[in-house]
């Protein structure tokens, strides 16, 4: 959707600018602090290194981004309930798989019912928001609460293992293939919500009812069943990212699964600079925001900063891009882009 | 109850937005103890003039002086306003419900003992401030316990307690019964008897003659003059405040008025009706029609038309649509069938403001297509690029945020997204609100281009120069019914004037 041109406009101009200046800067400091961030080497067969490190951490909140990204644009509100529903997906994934030496069902049986899962809790949140219009916050601290508790009672309160090594490819890395499976899972989720999005008026709907819902029903759009899908939509994302993060460790707890993973996807959606009110979106802006997380956060433990006062560190990096993004700071940016390229002026609208 | 000297006078005022002119060089004075009413149609400036007034705009030549200061003031601020003796009531009672009525009178300037709130002192206060109004209610207790006409009561003393020269009520009545107007009127004669100056907007053309001195009448962010009640027969405040003078626009005019000796109905409604919003009405529009709505504002002309369109589900009577039955369960099913309807309120319900010229303009074709078949994005530009050229759009390329085009190039975007869907039926509700000449002029010819095409068009507008030069018919609504149609010859200014002022003309 983005022009091909780059000398249109100054580059400061383009709203990928900030999140993609955001994720260099993170970066820097590591060619800095630790030289060797950025080597990968090859060990066993996969891909090692930092930078992987980061791609495979982040792709689970990669998928809750783009998942996000959607219910944000469409209702200006968000899904806080997604961290609960990975607990739940991941949870009756394994309980479905059982803890024995071989899978209970076929496997892909049991991830289909995840996927179920993932849709139900979609389905429940998007009915209460669009056709009950309850504010989005308060219909997902719904399954907020509730998510964990359900999960809890499937496992029967305890962490339960998966024995099989199959269970772990998802995880981590299918034998042969070096680079590790997460990177495909969250590609192909991008992929093919930007496909659905440009390839269908899909894209184009949602913005629309999230700018205008009233000028858009009355060009005969319907709002409600577009918000409803997006929560739908953010269910299922939640349920893939519950799957991986489960296959991760081939086992459930399902009170640390995706633990306060739906404040890092708000936040994604937001580095990505998009708008939380809603309407216009760019889903790559929240893949880069999502990776610029997973990028401080292994940033920080490649500089050994304690994982109990990591959240600190975090919380000012993450002030200070936030800041960078604010429209204050975006005005300044833009006045000295014209100052140091006087002879061009951004042409204003009329 | 004589009145005063003048303790406001505003001149010159003039005020720009997005470079429409909103205000142009308007004049206007207050004295003590009158009550002068500020009517104009919607978009006249008056609710502008009210917001330089009180500090809510900037404003960008002329003076505002107060009496008893020595120089013009400039309110940067509602709260400057108060200061300098300026207070409105607005048509949404800004209190908070949740707390006392004392609290609600006092909050922010609360009396204080020690450097606690004096709550005995401010409830024995609170009841004074109400005793004035002849409101003798318990203070102690939650503004939202009481009714919409106290909490207008308390929003008034509160505004009179604060600063007492000049107070603006805008719109006070629009949610009050004939009970609680009679009381709220009351209210005002006692505060005019104290020397008060009352600015009083209103849309209601008997409340005006009922309880007002003067009246000052805008229309089009101008001056047309200030004149005293008694001099002012309605008919003829209608004739000021929808503009009489003929402009440079007179020129169109519509050739084959009446009929055209066959008929093709295109629309017809019978007994249509809304519960709430318009009581049931028969309109029938023929193929080359327009068909103009004619009323004040609030008259149900807007009602109608969304009646019509199914943007408000009707529920009573039927409506047939190229000679089928017809029920639209949501816009969709009448873009479908072949309607279009450019809603009033452009901003709030007509543009997506934040998305390009181009998809503004295909979105409604692209709803009728469903949502899997999305128009190519050649196919897209051309459609943009073909009424970009056909209707002049000034836009600095097609990918322009609309929100960035001015007015009248955003309604054109409206007409457009409308025009590409080739509806047999289009519903224009003030498609040239706010908008200059220039593409007034435009618009009013397109209108009845589409009308010699074939199409059926109702065309609804507060300025009557307008309606008078487009349409070939006309209904005339009032208090949300249809009271009667004129048609061919009849429709003169001075038939609808007395149509809509109704009742008994001065």
């Amino acid at each position: 959707m983005k022009k091909i041109s780059i000398f249109k406009k100054p580059i400061t101009q383009y709203s990928l600018f900030m999140p993609i200046l955001c994720l260099f800067l993170v970066l820097i400091v590591n060619l800095i602090q630790t030289p060797h961030f950025f080597k990968i080497t090859i060990q066993n067969g996969v891909l090692y290194g930092y930078i992987i490190d980061i791609l495979n951490r982040s792709s689970g909140l990669v998928i809750l981004a783009v998942g996000m990204t959607l219910v944000v644009a469409s209702s200006g509100g968000t899904d806080i309930s997604v961290g609960a529903v990975c607990a739940l997906a991941g949870a009756v994934c394994v309980a479905a798989l059982g803890t024995g030496e071989t899978y209970k069902m076929p496997y892909i049986a049991a991830v289909l019912l995840a996927l179920l899962i993932g849709l139900i809790c979609g389905v429940f949140n998007g009915f209460l928001v669009s056709f009950m219009k309850v504010q989005p916050m308060v219909a997902t601290l719904i399954l907020f609460t509730a998510g964990r508790g359900i999960a809890q009672l499937v496992t029967g309160s305890f962490i339960l293992y998966v024995k099989p090594k199959s269970f772990t490819y998802l995880g981590s890395f299918i034998p042969g293939v070096p680079i590790p499976t997460p990177c495909f899972v969250a590609a192909f989720v991008v992929i093919l919500t930007w496909l659905v999005l440009t390839k269908t008026s899909l894209g184009m709907y949602i913005q629309s009812v999230g700018i205008n819902s009233k000028a858009s029903f009355l060009v005969g759009l319907n709002s409600k069943v577009i918000i409803f899908l997006t929560y739908v939509f953010c269910g299922i994302c939640a349920a893939i990212a519950g799957l991986i993060s489960v296959s991760r460790t081939a086992s459930i707890d399902a009170n640390n699964v995706g633990l306060y993973i739906e404040l890092d996807a708000i936040l994604a959606v937001a580095i990505g600079g998009n708008s939380l009110a809603g309407g216009k979106f760019s889903l790559a802006g929240s893949v880069i925001g999502a990776i610029t997380i997973q990028a401080l956060t292994t940033t920080l433990y490649a500089m050994r900063v304690a994982a109990d006062q990591l959240p600190l560190y975090k919380a000012i990096v993450v002030v200070a891009i936030v800041a960078i993004q604010s429209p204050v700071l975006r005005k300044w940016f833009k006045n000295l882009t014209l100052k140091l390229a006087p002879g061009k002026p951004v042409k204003e609208a009329m | 109850m004589a009145i005063g000297k003048e303790i406001l006078k505003m001149r010159h005022i003039t005020k720009n937005f997005l470079g429409v002119r909103a205000l142009n060089n308007v004049d206007f004075t207050l004295r003590a103890g009158e009550i002068h009413a500020l009517m104009g149609e919607n978009g006249a400036g008056k609710s502008t003039l009210i917001k330089v007034l009180t500090g809510a705009e900037e404003f960008e030549s002329g003076e505002i002086w107060m009496d008893g200061i020595p120089h013009p003031i400039i309110n940067r601020s509602p709260q400057e306003a108060q200061h300098n003796g300026i207070s409105t009531v607005y048509q949404e009672i800004n209190l908070c419900p949740n707390i006392s009525v004392a609290e609600n009178l006092f909050i922010g300037r609360e009396p204080k003992k020690h450097g606690m709130i004096d709550w005995k002192t401010m409830n024995k206060k609170a009841k004074e401030a109400l005793a004035v109004l002849d409101v003798d209610i318990d203070v102690t207790i939650n503004l939202e316990n009481y009714s919409v006409a106290i909490q207008q009561m308390v929003a008034i003393a509160r505004a009179v307690d604060i600063s007492s020269k000049v107070l603006i009520l805008d719109e006070p009545t629009s949610s009050l019964n004939d009970f609680e107007v009679s009381k709220l009127f009351a209210v005002m004669r006692k505060l005019k008897e104290r020397g008060l100056g009352i600015i009083f907007v209103t849309h209601f053309l008997e409340q005006v003659y009922e309880i007002c001195d003067r009246i000052t009448v805008l229309r089009n962010g101008e001056l047309v003059g200030e004149y005293e009640v008694d001099k002012l027969p309605r008919v003829q405040l209608v004739a000021r405040m929808m503009g009489k003078d003929f402009d440079d626009l007179a020129e169109i005019k519509r050739e084959h008025k009446g009929s055209t000796g066959k008929e093709e109905v295109v629309v017809e409604a019978k007994g249509l009706g809304c519960s709430g919003k318009i009581k049931p009405f028969d309109i029938t529009v023929n193929k080359g029609d327009v068909v103009g709505l004619s009323g004040l504002l609030g008259s149900g002309r807007s009602e109608l038309a969304r009646a019509l369109y199914g943007a408000d589900r009707p529920d009573k009577g039927v409506l047939k649509f190229k000679g089928k039955r017809f029920t639209s369960r949501a816009p969709i099913d009448s873009i479908r069938a072949g309607m279009g309807f450019l809603p009033e309120n452009r901003k709030e319900e007509g543009i997506i403001a934040d998305l390009s010229v181009r998809e503004n303009i295909i979105i409604a074709l692209q709803a009728r297509q469903g949502m899997f078949k999305l128009l190519s994005r050649k196919e897209q530009e051309e459609f943009a690029d073909r009424f970009i050229d056909l209707l002049k759009i000034k836009t600095a390329d097609r990918e322009t945020p609309v929100k960035q085009l001015s007015g009248g190039n955003q309604q054109k975007v409206i007409l457009a997204r409308w025009l590409l869907t080739n509806p047999d039926f289009l519903i224009l509700d003030e498609p040239t609100r706010g908008i200059d000449v220039g593409t007034k002029t435009e618009i009013q010819r397109l209108v009845i281009k589409l009308a010699e095409e074939g199409k059926a068009i109702i065309f609804i507008s507060s300025e009557i120069e307008e309606m008078l030069r487009t349409c070939n018919r006309m209904a005339i609504l009032r208090d949300s019914s249809k009271v009667g149609e004129l048609s061919g010859d009849e429709i003169t200014q001075v038939n609808i004037m007395k149509a809509i002022a109704g009742g008994t003309t001065v």
